[in-house]
């Protein structure tokens, strides 16, 4: 305990190492969060679930926080609803207790360059027969009323801004979303900024009768994180790929870590034949083609990230340290406290679990940091690959469609750069800690 | 002894490490002085700091070394203020060289003993390689090592082979000190009786002088003119060989007299019970005091060094 | 000296005296191989030593390195196996052992290493070192095996034992360490102890007292104990018995009173010779010692392999005919054709 305590405090002289676990304590929190709020099942559905899980968000939007960087403020999407009060509603009920009247309005600032990409509103209506009534109408910051639309509601009912023909045509323009924010005073055809509102008056026509709206503004920027090209909410992907680089990384760098470890020093140990086995196995894969083999198992087998995983480690455990841990194991091997242990007459298993690899944890426990971030990147290279698990939601996976877009040509780096910047906060981590960890558990590099 | 005859004087000697967990105090103010053609024997334990004192006068200072103070007069010159050029040009192997502790093991393995021998003389008497090579096999004929073994590789000596090759290349630039850090103490009984006998016929050959760092007594008395005991980073006595190796003044040195195991005799050896202060948290007054038979109240301050026919001793027994 | 009226008083009981280990025209021979393959000759480690250890009765071996004490060592401690001759404990011969007879003959015997701090784990806490054999020795009860830790502890002066207990080997002395080790050779009880130089890394003022506490828990336990040792000045505190070895060979065997005051072999003579005291005599003379080195193990010289070295070698005789043991007096037995 208390050289666990010890550690931690020889950790804390090193700013590399602070600054390490913080990000680290960020990446791990936001696993927990990204965890908790979105089981497992959501997060597929909300990556794979197509466009009515993803109608409210706009296409290609970057993140809002970037209006920080613009003189001339970009639209920022946003969506409101009846059902959880963000939109305000009103029922009265008339003297005939059949029909009521619904008022929904909605009211905000519109303070941005340009028109949005598209106004929506969705209905839901619940009636046994007679269907409910809405007006549509919009009031624009110097007090004019445009009128949008008076339709009936079926129990669903999609509303779109400019694909209205009839609105097309009582306007007088196919630009919609221009006509609607201009100012009618202006020469150059500049939007008006204020205060807009919408207001829709419904009638229903049943005793128990409700209309409900929602309504989506898809703007130029959306979210925290922005979209791709299936209006997919970036932040998902984002948080969701926390963990799974994570437990990628750690997993693949433990379980390749130890196993390594465990036949060097069983090899080491016997020797002879069992020696001589591991070092051919160890050279045949060293020149065995890694990636490749992956890409092929990917393509030919199952692009699961736990298949993907497995196969990782077992092309990484003949690897090069199995050479370096051997050089020193066969130095420990001839300790003398190995000599008191076989003349006490303890088994060859009990020597290699309990003396010779004991001995090695220190070595191994920065390897072991510095090595996760190279599986971490494994993964978001084979994503970025197209090797990517078909189903989850990971950091390389975003790359992967971004490149597949051709987003940096369009100039979407947002797209590319979230994920990138996620991938070399989590390398540097890792390498900052793995660092200090190296300075305190290797005596060689200890400063005095 | 005349002023003349003086080859070394070092006055108030310190030389303190810095850690995380204070400084260590390895060398604590240590004074000691030594003629030409003579042999000191530096006694002490592990930890005692005797090696330190070895790196102090040489000036070898790791890259932890704190407070570095005091005076080294070599011939009348002090060579405390040279800079670190000066010294390294005409004092370090040019004036005072040294055999490292396990010096032996400490050759490049992959370099000729011939050329690693020579080395020192190419970089201090600016000679060609020719004209080193021949000094060391002059060299080699001094500390018995046949001249053909020139072109051989370390692990194709034995240990005591290799021994003597670290002191020829300490050797080869010509000093007027050698400092030994425990030059036999990982070698067999014959092997070290034989190094012994190779410094032995250096200093008679070649006038050199010895600082001799040790911890083994039976062994120092082969080289010994004078005995300076070493104890948590003091000098707590400063003795000619034949008095000290009769009747040392010290409780310390006593004790550690009485630990040698004698092969002839009847006396039974005795030991130290306790063990040496950490030189970082060093106690007050004498620091022997905890571990002493004799200790008595005074024993509280730090002890003066009493000066007694010759001989010096840091010890209120004596006052 | 204690050593003197102990070792008088076993004289007495001589023959009466059990017989421990007796080991019988012990060779052990390692094979060089060139390129990993193909024969290239023998390293001769041991080659035809015989002796008995009686019970409670401390021997010494000593030589320089590379003459072949520590693989006599190691093959007692059944680390290495014998190319030829026989180990005789209890008894029980080890070649005819399984790997049950093995357990328990390893039970029986303490292994003493020269170097402390390498000889303990460096990653184990004081219990756990100790705990490791009683583990391996099959005691099953943690209770049981923590109250022969305590005992072990006190028995070697680890006191208070709690304070130790839960310590790495780098925070203690090497005093301290020494006595962690003797600690871990005495926990399983055994018959017998070997010592492989268990003072030399040690400061001057603590050898005396580590073989000093070997030496109690010699008599207290009727231990039987090998001390292999270069250092001669140590032998005569510790052993009733000195083996000399020299380059695979015992040369001379005796009391170690005959051997310090009497030597017979030249080459125990030259090591008593290069054995100082504190004298500052010392200084003024030259040694005399024997010329060159030890011989190459796989190529010793034919006849007496110290020959090359002797003052007083026999032309014709020793470095032909390999010396066999004669008895000058008794119970001094000495391998050199000077005593035929």
């Amino acid at each position: 305990m208390t050289a666990l305590k010890n550690s931690i405090r020889d950790l804390l002289r090193y700013p590399s190492a602070i600054l390490g676990s913080v990000i680290l304590l960020f990446l791990l929190a936001v696993s927990v969060y990204a965890l908790v709020t979105i089981p497992y099942s959501e997060a597929v559905r909300l990556w794979r679930g197509g466009e009515e899980v993803w109608y409210q968000n706009p296409k290609y939007a970057a993140p809002a926080w970037f209006n920080i960087f613009y003189s001339k403020k970009k639209p920022v999407s946003f969506s409101v609803r009846t059902t959880d009060g963000s939109m305000s509603k009103a029922t009265t009920p008339s003297s005939d207790p059949e029909i009521s009247t619904v008022d929904i309005t909605y009211s905000f600032d519109y303070a941005y360059e340009g028109v949005p990409q598209e106004l929506m509103i969705y209905f839901t209506s619940q009636f046994k027969d007679k269907f409910s009534f809405v007006s549509v109408s919009w009031i624009t910051p110097d007090g004019r009323t445009i009128r949008i639309a008076d339709m009936a509601v079926d129990h669903s009912l999609t509303f779109r801004f400019s694909q209205d023909q009839k609105l097309q045509k009582r306007l007088k323009t196919e630009d919609v979303m221009q006509a609607i924010f201009m100012d009618p005073e202006s020469s150059t055809q500049a939007d008006l900024k204020g205060q807009y509102q919408l207001v829709i008056n419904g009638t229903t026509f049943e005793k128990d009768a409700t209309i409900d709206a929602e309504f989506v503004l898809h703007g130029e920027l959306f979210g925290a994180a922005g979209t791709d090209k299936y209006r997919r909410d970036l932040l998902l992907p984002l948080l969701y790929g926390t963990p799974i680089a994570l437990a990628f990384g750690l997993l693949a760098a433990l379980g390749t870590s130890l196993l390594t470890m465990v036949i060097a020093a069983a090899g080491t140990w016997y020797g002879g034949w069992v020696d001589e086995l591991i070092q051919r196995i160890t050279e045949v894969n060293l020149v065995l083609p890694f990636l490749a083999i992956l890409i092929m198992v990917g393509t030919f087998y199952s692009r699961s990230i736990w298949l993907m995983l497995g196969v990782t480690i077992l092309l990484s455990i003949f690897s090069g340290s199995i050479k370096s841990y051997r050089s020193i194991f066969i130095q420990s091997k001839e300790s003398s406290y190995i000599e008191a242990a076989r003349a006490y007459g303890a088994s060859s298993s009990r020597i290699i679990f309990s003396y010779l690899i004991p001995r090695m944890i220190p070595l191994l426990i920065p390897a072991l940091v510095s090595a996760v971030p190279s599986f971490v990147f494994l993964e978001a290279s084979l994503a970025v690959l197209g090797l990517g698990d078909p189903v989850l939601p990971t950091w390389g996976k975003v790359i992967n469609d971004a490149f597949a877009d051709g987003a940096l040509y369009q100039g979407r780096y947002y797209w590319v750069l979230e994920p990138a910047i996620l991938l070399m906060i989590t390398g540097f981590g890792f390498a900052m800690l793995g660092f200090a960890l190296d300075r305190i558990f290797n005596p060689r590099l200890r400063d005095i | 002894m005349t002023q003349n005859n003086r080859l070394l004087r070092i006055e108030e000697l310190v030389l303190y490490f810095n850690t995380r967990q204070g400084p260590v105090q390895a060398v604590d103010g240590v004074d000691f002085v030594l003629d030409h053609n003579r042999a000191v024997v530096v006694l002490g334990e592990s930890g005692c700091g005797k090696s330190s004192l070895a790196k102090a006068i040489l000036r070898l200072l790791p890259r932890n070394a704190g407070t570095y103070s005091g005076h080294i007069y070599l011939e009348g010159r002090d060579i405390m203020p040279l800079t670190e050029e000066e010294f390294r040009q005409n004092i370090r192997w040019a004036s005072i060289s040294m055999v490292p502790q396990a010096a032996m093991n400490a050759l490049n393995p992959v370099i000729r003993v011939g050329d690693q021998v020579g080395e020192p003389a190419i970089v201090h008497l600016g000679v060609d390689k020719t004209e080193a090579i021949s000094l060391v096999k002059k060299m080699f004929r001094h500390v018995g090592v046949p001249e053909d073994f020139i072109s051989r590789y370390p692990f194709e000596l034995s240990g005591g082979m290799r021994q003597r090759v670290a002191i020829a290349m300490a050797l080869v630039t010509s000093p007027i000190l050698i400092i030994l850090d425990e030059p036999t103490s990982a070698l067999d009984v014959l092997t070290q009786a034989n190094i012994f006998n190779v410094l032995k016929r250096l200093k008679k050959e070649l006038g050199i002088s010895f600082i001799l760092i040790t911890h083994d007594i039976a062994t120092s008395s082969e080289l010994a003119d004078d005995v300076a005991v070493m104890y948590a980073g003091q000098i707590v006595e400063v003795s000619d060989a034949y008095r000290f190796f009769d009747k040392p003044l010290h409780p310390y040195s006593q004790k550690l007299m009485a630990s040698v195991p004698r092969l002839h005799g009847d006396t039974e050896p005795d030991f130290i019970t306790g063990q040496p202060p950490s030189l970082i948290n060093l106690p007050k007054g004498c620091r022997f005091a905890d571990r002493c038979p004799a200790r008595f109240e005074k024993c509280a301050e730090d002890p003066l060094v009493i000066e007694t026919d010759d001989r010096k001793v840091k010890c209120w027994l004596y006052s | 000296m204690v050593a003197v009226p102990q070792a008088k008083d076993i004289e007495n009981k001589e023959n009466t005296r059990k017989t421990v280990l007796s080991i019988d025209d012990l060779h052990v021979w390692f094979e060089l191989k060139r390129f990993g393959f193909g024969h290239a000759g023998y390293v001769k480690a041991v080659d035809g030593v015989t002796f008995d250890i009686h019970e409670s009765e401390t021997i010494a071996v000593v030589g320089e390195s590379g003459c072949g004490k520590s693989s006599l060592m190691k093959t007692i401690l059944a680390l290495y196996k014998p190319t030829k001759g026989k180990i005789v404990f209890d008894n029980k011969d080890l070649s005819e052992l399984d790997n049950k007879g093995l357990h328990w003959y390893r039970s029986h015997v303490g292994y003493v290493q020269q170097d402390p701090y390498g000889a303990l784990a460096p990653f184990m806490t004081v219990q756990r070192i100790l705990e490791e054999p009683l583990i391996v020795g099959g005691i099953k009860d943690k209770e049981n095996r923590i109250q022969r830790i305590h005992k072990a502890m006190e028995e070697v002066k680890l006191t208070p034992v709690n304070d130790f207990l839960q310590k790495f080997p780098h925070m203690l002395s090497g005093g301290q360490q020494q006595r962690v080790v003797i600690a871990r050779a005495m926990i399983m009880e055994p018959k017998l102890l070997v010592a492989d130089e268990p003072v030399s890394m040690l400061d001057a003022s603590v050898r005396v007292e580590i073989l000093k506490l070997l030496s109690n828990l010699q008599e207290k336990h009727n231990l039987s104990v090998i001390y292999i040792t270069h250092d001669l000045s140590t032998v005569s505190y510790f052993s009733e018995r000195i083996f000399v070895m020299y380059a695979g060979n015992l040369v001379e065997k005796a009391k170690v009173r005959q051997v310090v005051d009497n030597p017979l072999h030249p080459y125990t003579m030259a090591l008593l010779t290069g054995t100082s005291e504190p004298d500052a005599k010392n200084a003024e003379t030259f040694k005399e010692l024997p010329p060159g080195e030890p011989p190459s193990l796989v190529n010793p010289p034919t006849g007496c392999r110290f020959h090359p070295r002797c003052s007083k070698v026999i032309k014709g005789l020793c470095d032909v005919k390999f010396p066999p043991e004669f008895e000058p007096e008794p119970g001094h037995l000495v391998a050199c054709w000077l005593y035929q």
